[in-house]
């Protein structure tokens, strides 16, 4: 086992500590917080795995941006900061659910990859690299994908407005009322 | 280093996050967990993109796109929890059960042998 | 010929439906200006507005729209029919005459007529009798709202007779057979705001339906064994069908006619059709329904000579049904029902008649009824029509404030018992004649003639019963006679002693129920509450028209030698008649002021109510029916809609066990599907 290993298994076990913590926590502004435990120690296992650019992003997307947004949400909605009832009554079922898929993921994977095992190389993930990448190879995708943010952005922006939406039968028939009065003339 | 740290790491995290999506009862926190499958999966992909050294990083911008989507994901979601909570003053899941069929058509059937035919009813008397 | 026979037909028949969608409207152009609108049936509802609505409808018919509608046509037919019967007369022979010919596939149905003298003399008889009945009407019914439909009702229903009689087809004669019936049906139902006037024509209905399933099978028998429905050709062929076929269809037949000509066990239907106005129950007791089973016997009467052991039976049920309903005509309350049980019996004395082989004499019979009962029934009309009432025991004295009536109702009763010299003691006797010679001799003479083949125009003579009509014709057919002769075997010795006694019983019952009828009617003191007076002239006019043929017609069956009287048969038949009818003189001048019939004591209920048939009927058949019906409804509602409703409930119910999890809870769905995907990867990792 070397250095390396020991730094990723360590950081792989707060990401999946405070992930656990983050799905059965009582309080639920602990779960966003340790929702960045669990994003940050996936960012230090990127940087072991020398994907040092993913690792930055991570860092400022999740942790900066998702997280924030998150307690945005839950401070919106007036969630029961304090203690409460936030599970649902499906949590044995779920159990059960989650504890099977870890079995049948975790059995394929080690049958799977027992022997592979390789030295990383440094300098695979850095800025330069996948900037090439990104705009050399997946170009395309990517102008795609800045098409699906901005749909994003709208659909966002509709449905959180209230002003906008469905008219009232009552406006709709003043609009109809009006636009008639308008071909009449 | 060997392969199968990401990979188990991946593995749990992924069912760690299922767990949150089905026991969750508030909607935020289901999104959150959410986030943590999502993020099993980055784990996965940037795994192996450096284990088989992509010359293309097929692997790692892959991870990049899913972080943005994944953004775009938790505002959407929440956009839309913000609206079922204005509509409905609670974000639980498991009270939000429109999907079901409702219940009341079960009336609609007539309890049999009640109706006779009057002329039946005369010939009786 | 056959083309003023189809009219004789249509012109009713076009004067039906011409009432009913013209009638009221050609009442409204007639109506004179100024006089008040009364005529022509407008709903009149107090009982003066009714009297001045018939005394405006008796003095101007004319401008009855209906009225007018249904007399013309009838009285243009009638004299059509005339026309027939003399030319029958002149010539005798069966005129045939086919109208169109409809290709079925296999056997083809002509649709054509047949005018001999059987079918003349009881067109022209069926002419007449409706042809009094609807000018009686007017006046009878002239506050009826609804006459013009009755009006054309009749005029319907004595079209589908006319077809009845001068068909020369077995299927053209069974569709004037059940126009017969439906028409029936909306007449004796005429007043069906009463419940029990629409049960009456329900049950009517029912009653002649029966009867009908076993008429129109034999008639298939008959049609596919002859491979014709030509009744010419079914009877030329009855030898060389088999003979099982021919007493089955005999006995078929017989089951119709005794529904129709209401005989002992079909006859319940008719003492309840009196619901029906008065004038309906002339004509159907005289004229049409009832007389068209006699009629349709002596049509066929090879079928039923053929058949063995037929006219046994139409023996036997003639005579219970003739001694039964006298029994019972002699303790009814109603007129009306005692001129229908009388009815019965003197169509038992018409199939007595024809079982012991006198069809000649069951016709004349048939004639001379029909002649009687028609006057007998409008005269009672009149009487209805002043006194309010049907019940005798509230009649008494009318002699003198209805002459009229009261001499035409002598005659018509005289006619009924047998009397001489009015009509009904020339028929009846020949009939008693007949039997007597029958049950003394065992071998009756041949009497009925009808012809086997088709007769050309100027062929011979075709025997038929054209010989009532004068001993010239009688001489010449006999002179010319080649034809086969439909001889009825003897009856069985018991039978025909059984059908003669019979007939004696009758006519000393008759006398003593139709004296009874006389005397309470028109004798003693006044017991209801009216005002007597003569009925509206119309009506008197025409009953004392119909008096006539009522009295004279039996002279002219002189001119066939079985037809005359004979002195023995007759001394007895009017002694026996003396006896009941000076029985029942005796008890009513004992206390004028009480019904002869209470000295039956406790015996009266049981003939009142018929001997119980309806009862026994309604015990055997109807309730049993009733309870197999609401088995049926049960089996319905508890087995089948049960089932129905079960296997729905069921599937709900099972439905709803897969429901549970449907509960709209989107994480236990998932959590179903997380899990289902997790379970085949399982598989898929262990097995493969």
């Amino acid at each position: 086992m070397t250095g390396q290993e020991i730094v990723f298994a360590l950081l792989g076990v707060v990401a999946v500590g405070s992930g656990v913590l983050v799905v059965t926590t009582r309080q639920i502004v602990h779960a966003a917080l340790w929702l960045v435990v669990s994003f940050g120690a996936l960012a230090g296992g990127y940087l072991v795995l020398t994907a040092e650019f993913v690792a930055w992003v991570q860092v400022l997307i999740y942790v900066g941006a998702v997280v924030v947004l998150l307690l945005f949400g839950i401070m919106l909605t007036r969630a029961p900061i304090g203690a409460a009832e936030l599970d649902s009554g499906n949590r044995w079922a779920a159990l059960a659910v989650a504890a099977g898929t870890a079995a049948v993921l975790v059995t394929v994977v080690v049958l799977g990859f027992r022997g592979v095992s390789a030295p990383p190389k440094a300098g695979g993930g850095s800025a330069e690299e996948l900037g090439a990448a990104v705009f050399r190879t997946w170009v395309l995708p990517f102008e795609v994908l800045s098409v699906l943010l901005l749909a994003a952005l709208v659909g966002a922006i509709v449905l959180s407005r209230s002003d906008i939406g469905p008219p009232e039968p009552g406006h709709e028939a003043d609009r109809d009322v009006h636009r008639d009065g308008e071909e009449d003339r | 280093m060997h392969l199968l740290y990401p990979a188990v790491v991946s593995a749990l995290l992924f069912s760690v996050g299922v767990y949150g999506v089905l026991a969750r009862r508030n909607a935020i926190l289901v999104l959150m967990a959410v986030e943590l499958m999502l993020n099993a999966v980055n784990l996965n992909l940037v795994a192996f993109d450096v284990f088989w050294r992509d010359r293309l990083h097929g692997g790692q911008v892959l991870t990049l796109f899913t972080i943005v989507i994944a953004a775009a994901e938790v505002g959407l979601g929440l956009a839309i929890v913000l609206l079922v909570y204005r509509n409905r003053q609670m974000i639980d899941v498991d009270r939000l059960r429109d999907l079901a069929e409702d219940r009341a058509p079960g009336k609609a059937l007539d309890p049999p042998g009640e109706a006779t035919p009057d002329w039946v009813a005369e010939g009786a008397s | 010929m056959i083309v003023l026979a189809s009219l004789t037909i249509l012109l009713p028949f076009a004067a039906a439906f011409a009432g009913m969608l013209l009638g009221p409207r050609l009442s409204r152009l007639l109506r004179p200006r100024k006089v008040e609108p009364v005529p022509g049936g407008g709903p009149a509802t107090t009982e003066q507005a009714w009297w001045r609505a018939a005394i405006t409808a008796e003095r101007s018919p004319l401008r009855n729209g209906p009225a007018l509608l249904a007399c013309l046509p009838l009285a243009l037919a009638a004299v059509f029919a005339a026309i027939v019967a003399f030319t029958v007369w002149r010539s005798p022979g069966a005129r045939t005459g086919t109208l169109t010919l409809i290709e079925t596939g296999s056997v083809p149905i002509r649709v054509g007529l047949q005018a001999d003298g059987l079918a003349a003399v009881v067109g022209l008889m069926v002419c007449c009798v409706a042809l009094a009945v609807q000018v009686y009407s007017i006046a009878y019914m002239a506050k009826d709202p609804r006459y013009s439909s009755y009006a054309a009702f009749i005029s319907l229903f004595t079209a589908a007779m006319l077809l009845v009689v001068y068909s020369g087809d077995l299927l053209l004669l069974y569709v004037g057979w059940e126009v017969m019936g439906v028409c029936s049906y909306f007449l004796i139902g005429h007043h069906w705001e009463d419940r029990a006037n629409s049960r009456a024509a329900v049950k009517a209905f029912l009653v002649t339906r029966l009867g009908d399933v076993g008429f129109l099978l034999g008639i298939l028998a008959l049609g596919v064994g002859a491979k014709s429905f030509v009744i010419e050709d079914v009877l030329a062929r009855l030898s060389e069908m088999p003979h099982a076929t021919v007493t089955a269809a005999a006995f078929l037949l017989l089951a119709g006619v005794a529904g129709k000509s209401a005989q002992f066990p079909l006859h319940t239907w008719l003492p309840d059709a009196m619901a029906g106005p008065t004038p309906i129950s002339a004509l159907i007791h005289a004229a049409t329904m009832v007389a068209a089973g006699i009629f349709v016997v002596a049509r066929l009467y090879g079928v039923f000579v053929t058949g063995s052991g037929v006219l046994t039976l139409l023996g036997v049920l003639a005579v219970v049904s003739m001694v039964g309903s006298a029994l019972a005509a002699l303790a009814q309350d109603d007129i009306k029902r005692v001129l229908a049980y009388s009815t019965i019996s003197q169509l038992a004395v018409m199939a007595a008649g024809l079982a012991v082989g006198a069809d000649t004499a069951a016709i004349f019979h048939l004639l001379t009824h029909g002649a009687f009962k028609a006057l007998l029934f409008l005269a009672a009309g009149s009487v209805i029509l002043v006194t309010g009432s049907n019940l005798l025991g509230r009649y008494g004295g009318l002699r003198r404030a209805m002459p009229v009536t009261f001499w035409s109702m002598t005659v018509g009763l005289a006619a009924l018992v047998g009397l001489p010299p009015v009509s009904g003691w020339f028929s009846k006797d020949a009939v008693i004649e007949a039997a007597q010679h029958a049950a003394l001799h065992g071998d009756p003479e041949p009497q009925g003639w009808f012809s086997a083949t088709p007769i050309p125009e100027t062929g011979p003579p075709p025997p038929s019963i054209t010989q009532f009509h004068g001993g010239a014709l009688k001489a010449y057919a006999e002179a010319n006679f080649t034809q086969v002769n439909w001889v009825a075997p003897p009856l069985p010795g018991w039978a025909a002693w059984l059908v003669y006694l019979g007939l004696l019983l009758t006519v000393a019952l008759t006398a003593a129920y139709a004296v009874r009828l006389w005397l309470m009617t028109f004798f003693g003191e006044q017991r209801g509450d009216f005002e007597p007076r003569e009925a509206p002239k119309l009506m008197t006019w025409t009953v004392a028209a119909l008096a006539v043929p009522a009295a004279i017609m039996g002279f002219f069956g002189g001119g066939a030698e079985e037809l005359r009287p004979h002195v023995g048969s007759a001394l007895i038949a009017l002694a026996l008649a003396g006896l009941g009818g000076g029985a029942a003189f005796l008890l009513w001048n004992r206390d004028p002021a009480r019904d002869p019939a209470r000295v039956l004591g406790p015996v009266r209920p049981v003939l009142e109510r018929g001997f119980y048939v309806d009862e026994l009927y309604a015990l055997v058949i109807v309730r049993p029916v009733r309870a197999a019906a609401r088995l049926v409804v049960a089996a319905d509602a508890r087995g089948i809609d049960a089932a129905v409703v079960g296997a729905a409930g069921a599937a709900r119910r099972l439905g709803g066990a897969l429901r549970a999890p449907q509960n709209g809870n989107p994480q236990t769905y998932l959590t179903g599907l997380l899990a289902g995907v997790v379970v085949i990867a399982a598989v898929v990792v262990v097995f493969l």
